[in-house]
């Protein structure tokens, strides 16, 4: 009764460390603590599911039906920014292989000298220069790499992020480098949609009561009517505050070329002095050759979703080195069914019970 | 004395990794991708300087080229932000594509010149576009030790 071997290939994205879930095979990545993701979701698409029931047929027939027309492509245009924000690779950095990590720990000890003991160790600091600045990169403890610029760790996915600006809670996601386009978009396409829904819902109520006065209005149509009014306007007026707050907060780091990350540490402002170095000194320059922004995809996933070969072999070669065991060498293999041990090696094989 | 390898299968079967190198990022203009071309004192008997030289500075030309912003990328960028970034799913971006160059450079690169010397270089996406990892391989059978390596057998799907 032999057990069946499926070689099975796996996948990168299961053997990151961090705390991201994955869905529909490494294509979506979040943080783990959506719930606030699911409120933003409901509040949008709930608020324009009212909007298209109670308030377009009306406004279609009075007014024009661009409008529903229109509030619908901006709606969508919002739906597929957000979704984009929230299930994209923020711009993640792997972690430091062991080869890697041991190298930076000798250049580490080496730079530093002998520290006596009882005296604690200088901090990891390596220092760069930019543009004719003097830049100080930080060593993660956590992923065992010197962060490169603009880079940082977030503690709520335990990943340094390149070019970290926020993690964010309503999208459930971090804002790095290469989604924080998507955000941006997801933010300005949002206000507009706000400022057009509530434009038309005090359209709407001002159209029915310049018709039919004010208090007959909420009286003539069904009971419940004005519950979703006042749940439209309601929504509609605290989202205008703090995502055209929002969205302006950008636009300003933008033309400045800074990320959040860095504005709330006051890295480039205040007492020191200190010059940002990656802005061009002109507004309409940053905005136009925004590194980010420029409306081109110039980042690379930096944590493909693929399997690569190389990965599982330069594993098998290294375990052939201690064992020189020609069964190392083939492919991670799971073993199903479970009556066989799965093996131990972390490295090569994760024992998942469900088929591939 | 390593011996000679002749392709890069060879490499991986019959040496052993003896050292790694990092080739670290060049920040001095900036975020932009580049690598430093400084020579690692670890490969002077393994290679020219100027082999890797050259390597290095068409890689880091390749990626300026990815990175370059003008008008084609302002074009690519309104189209791709007017279809809500769906038409992606359909082409590929510029960057995407100047990857696939690179790490077909990479290839023909350890295929003809790093291999040959036992040498490897690994593509520097997989570091996070942090450092170019470079393998340095040493023959076994130079090691003085009649490993049991040769009796490694069978075929390994590629």
């Amino acid at each position: 009764m032999s057990a069946v071997m499926i070689t099975r290939k796996v996948r990168k994205w299961e053997k990151l460390p961090g705390k991201n879930t994955f869905c529909c095979d490494g294509r979506v990545m979040m943080a783990r603590q959506k719930g606030v993701f699911y409120l933003t979701l409901f509040l949008i698409v709930g608020t324009c599911a009212l909007f298209f029931a109670f308030e377009c047929p009306y406004l279609a027939v009075h007014l024009s039906p661009a409008i529903p027309v229109f509030a619908a492509v901006l709606f969508l245009f919002v739906m597929a920014m957000l979704l984009r924000t929230s299930f994209s690779d923020p711009g993640v950095l792997p972690r430091a292989l062991p080869d890697e990590a041991t190298f930076i720990e000798m250049e580490i000890e080496a730079a530093n000298g002998n520290v006596p003991p009882g005296q604690r160790a200088p901090p990891r600091i390596r220092n760069v220069q930019i543009n004719n600045q003097i830049v100080k990169l930080k060593y993660c403890y956590t992923c065992k790499i010197f962060r490169p610029p603009r880079a940082s760790h977030c503690s709520i996915c335990d990943n340094c992020v390149d070019r970290f600006d926020h993690h964010c809670p309503w999208v459930g996601n971090c804002v790095g480098k290469r989604n924080y386009r998507y955000f941006y978009l997801f933010t300005l396409s949002l206000s507009l949609l706000t400022i057009y829904i509530f434009t038309f819902d005090i359209v709407h109520v001002a159209m029915r009561s310049v018709v039919s006065g004010f208090l007959n209005t909420l009286k003539e149509t069904p009971g419940t009517y004005p519950f979703y009014i006042c749940f439209i306007l309601l929504v509609c007026f605290f989202t205008l505050w703090s995502v055209v707050g929002l969205t302006g907060f950008h636009t300003y780091l933008i033309s400045l070329n800074q990320t959040t990350n860095e504005d709330i540490k006051g890295s480039w402002s205040g007492k020191n002095r200190v010059q940002n170095p990656y802005s061009h000194k002109n507004i309409i320059k940053n905005c136009c050759e925004h590194p980010v922004l420029c409306l081109q995809k110039t980042t690379a996933p930096l944590i493909p979703n693929e399997h690569t070969p190389d990965e599982a072999k330069a594993s098998a070669v290294s375990a052939a080195e201690k064992s020189h065991s020609p069964k190392e060498e083939q492919p991670p293999t799971a073993k199903l069914p479970p009556l066989a041990s799965p093996e131990t090696d972390a490295e090569t094989s994760i024992a998942k019970d469900k088929p591939h | 004395m390593a011996t000679e390898f002749h392709n890069l299968q060879e490499l991986r079967h019959s040496a052993s990794l003896a050292n790694k190198v990092f080739i670290q990022r060049d920040y001095s203009e900036g975020t932009t991708c580049k690598f430093q071309t400084k020579f690692p004192s670890e490969l002077e008997t393994r290679i020219e300087r100027s082999l890797f030289e050259d390597t290095v500075k068409t890689l880091n030309n390749y990626y300026a080229e990815a990175e370059k912003i003008g008008g084609q990328s302002y074009l690519e960028g309104c189209l791709a932000c007017a279809t809500a970034y769906l038409i992606f799913l359909c082409m590929e971006t510029r960057y995407e594509k100047v990857l696939k160059k690179i790490a077909k450079y990479i290839q023909e690169q350890n295929e003809k010149i790093y291999a040959p010397r036992g040498l490897l270089i690994t593509d520097p996406i997989e570091r996070g576009m942090r450092v170019i990892e470079i393998s340095i391989y040493e023959d076994r059978g130079s090691s003085g030790s009649s490993s049991s390596s040769s009796s490694v057998s069978g075929s390994t799907t590629r």
